[in-house]
């Protein structure tokens, strides 16, 4: 089966490979440097109490060692000091698409984003490089208190909630990548939600580069209040170039007592891009943090969500579903840290990989011994879409003590060359074959999903699986 | 142009054996034939071959389907031509509905830019089910997953009546079946038989031409067809087995 992907992917098969002329008002150069904070902190006109986080984590990111001892040596191919780290037009993102610069505009409207604003959003932010082209909240949602801006405008606007969560749930020296992330972070976004207000409509962020040899690093926190509801989207594609392109967030959660966060990721990044990703929530009492992350596309990626069920009765859910196309890296997983009686979580993890690709689950549930009444369940399925492909599994589940349950399941399945010549003889093509099968094999835990994000899944799986046919 | 299937001088290896020799069949729209001969003998490598498995290599001849030749085309291009398959073992596919898995055959012979209309592709799939005597409840369930042999046959007469091909390959759609079953799923082929359709079935045993009467009965040995006449033949090899035609057409070295 040949499965090399042709490098001129025309537009039409690869919706995210486009590129207009840079022209930024404000570039920090290349390379990190204490110089370069101190141009981010300038043109962003931050408080000092930033700067200094900044600088603190420079220092945390130049001392801690690339994971490479247990993560994939390609991380070595990240070259820091080619990288430039802060590209940004205008500072303030407009409240109107009519007032975004006309060739952003287009990359928004290509991507579709405009549209669904329209049609089920409450609120957008379009991120384009390093900070917000455009940032807006319905009418509504505002009316109820809730908040929704991007990092920069939420530590200036809302510093009382700001400061009080932001990297507490993700220290800055928990890995070498959120060091990096709290060192150079712009734009992302800071949400709020009220106690009590459920949000009806999801809030969504898109996050696009657009330059060469840039490194987006972006930062998003959200707050949702006692007995508040929240489901956020993000959406991320990048042009593909030649050269390595970096994106490093961090996501931080926080579900306060009786809270429901739901976050959902659509990730279709061009496959030069290096996704390394920390993403954590924490669930106080009665709370829940929902992550549906789906990652299609990028060079490597590795994430892990993860929640800590701090408060009793808390619950945490990681559903996920990674495709490893020829030439990628899906190094993904969840982590599920038990802290309270009758804490429960369950881990889903589908992955498919196709001709080189390679899929990788990495899953940490930890009970500790004096707990009670804690559940844990892990499922991780793979498929195997010809026999170059690989998968491995690494479930690391800890469990001490008798009152709690765990449960792991794991499965390996191919399509096979009889089922493939079945679905063709029904007049599919071999890309159309392959990719109602991995729409088969993914189904039952895409029917959770909400509508508009099962519809965009199954597109993106479509365009995938007709670009890896040669 | 004639409106036939043409199969001209056909050789067909699997691994280096040659199994098919100098085939020749020509099966007209309208038509129903049966091939019929002992295990082993090439009929389901016939089969294959029309439909292009990657398996079966073809060395020569031509198959000319209403003129044009299909040994050119790929697999889902000779499906899309009009050449349906319905098979003796279907593949499950887990976690797609018949409804989905029928809906993506259906997308997939429309233009590029068109869109399948949903409802009126459903209107068309219960019209047809009505008419196969199918329970609507069938169409969700995975796509031959944990399906019975009848069922499994009864699908893949489902989805011929929805792809509406011009010319069948129907391979041994009678194994595995119960009487019961057999006769189920033959009123399925009937009712499916027209003048826009020509109909091969393939098969080892005479039972299933009772329900489904062919208008000519080919008989298969060694790669060939060596004997070809109205249904009485299938009469005369209940009768008299296949020993008789073994013997007359027996290779003249396996004679010496």
């Amino acid at each position: 089966m040949a499965t090399t992907q042709t490098p001129d992917v025309d537009i039409k098969t690869d919706i995210g490979n486009f590129v207009y002329p840079e022209h930024h008002k404000y570039d920090a150069g290349i390379g990190l440097s204490e110089d370069t904070i101190n141009y981010m902190c300038e043109v962003k006109e931050e408080p000092d109490w930033i700067r200094d986080f900044r600088m603190k984590a420079l220092k945390t990111f130049l001392e801690k060692p690339m994971p490479t001892h247990w993560a994939s040596k390609d991380l070595e191919a990240i070259d820091f000091d080619k990288i430039r780290y802060y590209l940004a037009g205008d500072q303030k993102p407009s409240r109107s698409w009519d007032d975004v610069p006309d060739d952003v505009k287009q990359t928004f409207e290509r991507l579709g984003i405009p549209e669904s604003e329209r049609k089920f959003l409450a609120g957008v932010e379009a991120q384009f490089d390093s900070e917000a082209a455009y940032s807006n909240i319905k009418e509504i949602a505002a009316k109820q208190g809730v908040i929704f801006v991007g990092s920069t405008e939420g530590l200036k606007e809302h510093p009382e909630i700001f400061r009080k969560w932001f990297g507490k749930v993700i220290p800055t020296g928990d890995n070498k990548f959120s060091a990096l992330n709290s060192a150079v972070f712009s734009g992302g976004s800071f949400i709020y939600v009220p106690p009590g207000v459920k949000v009806s409509h999801p809030l969504q962020a898109y996050f696009r580069i657009n330059a060469q040899n840039f490194g987006q690093f972006e930062r998003t926190l959200i707050i949702a209040d006692e007995g508040s509801e929240v489901t956020y989207m993000e959406g991320c594609t990048a042009p593909k170039f030649d050269t390595a392109t970096l994106h490093s967030a961090v996501v931080e959660l926080v579900a306060l007592k009786g809270a429901k966060i739901q976050y959902i990721t659509v990730q279709n990044w061009s496959d030069n891009v290096f996704n390394l990703v920390t993403k954590r929530g924490m669930a106080h009492e009665d709370a829940e943090i929902r992550w549906i992350d789906c990652n299609i596309g990028s060079r490597l990626t590795m994430k892990y969500p993860g929640v800590i069920l701090k408060g009793r009765r808390a619950r945490g859910e990681v559903l996920s579903i990674a495709l490893a196309n020829d030439g990628q890296h899906q190094d993904t997983g969840a982590k599920m840290v038990h802290a309270a009686d009758e804490t429960s979580s369950n881990i889903i993890s589908k992955s498919i990989s196709v001709g080189k690709g390679r899929a990788t689950y990495r899953g940490l549930v930890n009970m500790p011994k004096h707990l009670k009444g804690c559940k844990n369940n892990t499922e991780c399925d793979a498929l195997l879409i010809n026999t170059n492909s690989r998968t491995d599994t690494y479930p690391a589940i800890t469990t001490r003590g008798d009152h709690n349950s765990v449960q792991h399941e794991a499965s390996v399945s191919k399509v096979s060359a009889e089922q493939i010549f079945y679905m063709q003889q029904r007049g599919m093509s071999e890309g159309q074959a392959m990719s109602l099968a991995v729409n088969g094999f993914i189904n039952d835990l895409a029917q959770h999903f909400p509508m508009e994000y099962s519809v965009e899944l199954k597109r993106l799986i479509d365009l995938e699986m007709e670009g890896s046919v040669g | 142009m004639k409106q036939q299937l043409e199969i001209k001088n056909l050789s067909v290896k699997v691994e280096e054996t040659e199994i098919l020799k100098d085939l020749n069949l020509t099966l007209p729209r309208g038509e129903v034939h049966a091939i019929m001969g002992p295990n082993g003998t090439g009929k389901s490598t016939l089969a294959k071959a029309l439909a292009a498995h990657p398996d079966y290599e073809i060395t020569s001849g031509e198959v000319l389907l209403d003129g044009e030749n299909v040994l050119e085309m790929e697999v889902d291009e000779r499906a899309r031509a009009g050449l349906f398959m319905a098979f003796q073992y279907p593949s499950e596919i887990p976690g797609v509905s018949i409804a989905n898995f029928l809906r993506a055959a259906t997308q997939a012979r429309l233009a590029e830019d068109e869109e399948l209309e949903a409802t009126q592709f459903y209107k068309r799939l219960y019209e047809k089910m009505d008419m196969l005597q199918i329970d609507r409840k069938f169409t969700s369930r995975a796509i031959n997953e944990g399906f019975s042999g009848g069922e499994k046959k009864r699908n893949e007469i489902l989805q011929m009546a929805m792809l509406e091909p011009k010319y069948a390959i129907m391979d041994e759609t009678d194994s595995g079946l119960d009487i019961d079953a057999l006769r189920i799923v033959s009123e399925g082929v009937n009712k499916l038989r027209g003048p826009e359709r020509g109909i091969l079935l393939i098969t080892h045993y005479q039972r299933i031409l009772e329900y489904i009467v062919p208008d000519h009965v080919h008989v298969m040995w060694n790669g060939r067809i060596v004997k070809s006449r109205g249904k009485e033949l299938a009469l005369e090899l209940e009768k008299r087995g296949y020993d008789w035609i073994k013997e007359e057409f027996a290779e003249p070295a396996a004679k010496a």
